[in-house]
């Protein structure tokens, strides 16, 4: 048997679903679209119940691919998705005044329904007093008071919804509301809370005073500024602990199995290939989590819409919405769990422009070239006798990297993604405490896919990028950069990046570079025989490199950075993101030709100058 | 007839909305999908409305208080909602 969760966005209805199921819940997506499907399942007595939590709605006109599953799915309209025998609306105790206009639709579809009064507690907090049994004479569908957070008053619901499964009625005749019709419920909703509410609630006091702050003008950008400081300082210098501890393992780990084989092809394929391949990916998960775990508080509490209020004036100048902020601030981290943010923005295209420009945003894995490359040819001097010359570099590849994207979103909107300015119409929730259950479980389950996509795509990437650099072989067995097949790959596309200045070594460095960036500072190792991998071995590569290279190729190679899709992953996510083979090439064609030009304008500029040697 | 709309309102001048709509404009479809979703909302004929925020800068979006919940919009979206002042 199989019920559904069914209610407005922020009505508890994942809180519900996550003290209903526990840990006994899958999260995938629906076929075809990026909206999540979260199906669970109750082992209480009786029979096993599934449990499916469907995309919090208004109504069931749709807006958002999220709301549209919420109908088909109700209707039982939607492939592959067995329709729910029984509805559970989840209703807001506190604001009764909009949530019963749900009940009221759906209750038209005569569907077997039972309601989920949540948040019960605070309700009565906040002076509801309300007639139980007026409430269910009124509308024909039993309710049942619970407090998910606390796991209260499940039993008794869950029970109720068991029993009415009976024989149901055609739902298929459901027609979009017209307006008049939507009035009409309100107008019903009001006839009813004054039949069965003898004293409304009222509005979170909480929330009032947290907003004013918050939403202050000046002390709203204040509390803004420091919120995004502290995710910084916690992405870039609390994650590092834990991800030098994961440095740390994976070389034991390559070291203890490397002691287990002879040396030889298997022994260069297990350590050199897979450890190091996937341990170079793998210190980014500390990043990922603390990154997830933070956008999981703020939205979970209420403030991500806030931010994006407050934020939407900037957004929207550059034809982007306030909540296309998150995306954005994520992709500092990764552009994957970036792009994946931009599921929240309800409109198709204004969630496309974001995600075709995330990836511009100075990713973490852009930091360990930067620092390579700065290191070694940006003179360790002092300008006006306190600020690093080389922070501040680095600081403007940030900014660089600030304001590519919101360039490029501009660029976008007035050219192949033309049409109305986005609209805001957003709900600022009540605030609420973030459920450490919630965010354990989503912790849980951004480790899993991480590691699922690390132990696949990942680890397959990384034999390629050893195979291609490690033979052929010469005739003596030795291994020799300079005539392996990345070499080859290098010294084919050489005359294409003669004019970036870069020569077949840089070339055959971009290539694994292609699969996660970071990769390029280990690439750069092997071809220039040092091992990058050991203490002080990233600055006496630095040391090679500058003597090797001109300041004009070493810049235009940084900003070939600043620029190129260089992540194979990321393309990945866009492609499943976008379900569209088209907006990919597009994202991998206009980054590749903008990284070229700017890469050949400097280039070319410092050369003019004398700094190509 | 008077043609304060939810956009004219001060921060916490208390109002009643009058008409979600645009009964004088010819409405396009995006207009009907915003007045639709305004609806949806909450933001319906009778019920009571304020302006609790402002966002800075522009003092564009706003942040209102309808059937119990706060709710962001632009100002060029609000203007679809007439209002009359009430006495508090």
């Amino acid at each position: 048997m199989s019920i559904a969760l069914v209610g407005l966005p922020n009505c508890g209805k994942t809180s519900l679903f996550n003290a209903l199921t526990g840990s006994r819940q899958k999260v995938a997506n629906y076929p075809g679209v990026t909206v999540e499907r979260k199906e669970g399942w109750i082992r209480s007595e009786g029979a096993p119940l599934r449990v499916l939590d469907l995309p919090g709605t208004y109504s069931l006109d749709s807006r958002t691919p999220d709301e549209e599953i919420t109908r088909e799915v109700i209707l039982g309209r939607f492939a592959g998705e067995a329709r729910p025998e029984v509805l559970v609306a989840v209703l807001d105790a506190t604001n009764l005044e909009r949530n019963l206009a749900l009940v009221l639709e759906l209750k038209a579809l005569q569907v077997p329904m039972v309601i989920a009064l949540n948040m019960m507690d605070l309700a009565s907090r906040r002076g509801l007093e309300l007639d139980q049994r007026k409430l269910e004479a009124e509308l024909g569908i039993r309710v049942f008071p619970t407090v998910a957070v606390r796991s209260q008053g499940l039993d008794p619901l869950i029970q109720a919804a068991r029993s009415l499964r009976e024989p149901r009625l055609g739902t298929q005749n459901w027609k979009p509301s017209t307006g008049s019709e939507v009035r009409a419920r309100f107008n019903e909703v009001d006839r009813i809370l004054r039949v069965c509410v003898t004293q409304a609630s009222r509005p979170s006091e909480r929330t009032r005073s947290l907003d004013r702050v918050v939403l202050h003008p000046v002390w709203g950008i204040v509390v803004l500024g420091v919120t995004l400081a502290l995710m910084f300082q916690a992405i870039f210098s609390w994650a590092s602990v834990p991800a030098d501890w994961i440095e740390l393992g994976v070389a034991a780990f390559g070291k203890w199995v490397g002691t287990l084989f002879s040396a030889g092809p298997l022994r260069s394929l297990i350590v050199d290939g897979m450890i190091a391949g996937v341990g170079a990916v793998l210190v980014f998960l500390p990043q990922i989590l603390i990154l997830f775990a933070f956008i999981y508080a703020l939205e979970d509490s209420g403030y991500l819409a806030r931010a994006a209020f407050l934020m939407d004036r900037i957004m929207s100048k550059v034809g982007l919405q306030g909540r296309a902020l998150i995306p954005l601030l994520s992709s500092y981290a990764c552009a994957i769990p970036g792009i994946m943010a931009t599921r929240t923005i309800a409109s198709p295209r204004d969630r496309l422009a974001t995600i075709l420009v995330t990836p511009l945003t100075t990713c973490s894995a852009r930091l360990p070239v930067y620092t390579l490359l700065v290191g070694a040819f940006i003179p360790e001097q002092k300008v006006w006798g306190w600020l690093g010359l080389q922070g501040l570099v680095l600081l403007g590849l940030y900014v660089m990297g600030t304001v590519a994207p919101l360039t490029a979103a501009w660029a976008l909107r007035r050219t192949v993604l033309r049409g109305p300015k986005p609209m805001l119409l957003m709900e600022l929730p009540t605030y609420k405490r973030p459920s450490l259950k919630g965010l354990a479980l989503g912790l849980l389950e951004r480790t899993q896919l991480f590691l699922k996509r690390a132990g696949t795509i990942i680890l397959a990437l990384s034999v390629v990028i050893w195979f291609l650099s490690t033979y052929p072989q010469t005739s003596d067995g030795s291994v020799s950069i300079e005539s392996s097949y990345a070499a080859q790959i290098g010294k084919t596309i050489e005359p294409v990046l003669r004019p970036l200045g870069f020569d077949w070594r840089v070339g055959m460095a971009l290539v694994p570079g292609f699969a996660a960036r970071e990769v390029m500072v280990s690439a750069l190792g092997t071809v220039y025989a040092v091992e990058a991998s050991d203490e002080g071995g990233v600055a006496r590569l630095g040391e090679k490199l500058a003597s090797s290279w001109s300041l004009a190729t070493a810049l235009s190679l940084i900003v070939w950075y600043v620029f190129a899709p260089q992540c194979i992953s990321t393309l990945a996510v866009v492609r499943r993101e976008t379900n569209s083979w088209r907006w990919t090439g597009f994202l991998l064609l206009y980054l590749t030709v903008l990284a070229y030009l700017a890469s050949w304008v400097t280039y070319q500029g410092l050369s003019r100058i004398g700094w190509g040697y | 007839m008077s043609l304060l709309t939810l956009a004219d309102l001060r921060p916490l001048e208390r109002a009643r909305i009058l008409e979600v709509g645009t009964p004088s404009r010819v409405s396009s479809a995006e207009t009907e999908d915003l007045i639709r979703a305004l609806l949806e909302m909450g933001v319906v004929e009778g019920s009571e409305v304020q302006i609790l925020h402002v966002a800075p800068w522009s003092q564009d979006p706003i942040a209102i208080e309808v059937r119990g919940a706060l709710i962001a919009l632009r100002r060029q979206e609000a203007s679809l909602v007439r209002v009359e002042r009430v006495q508090s």
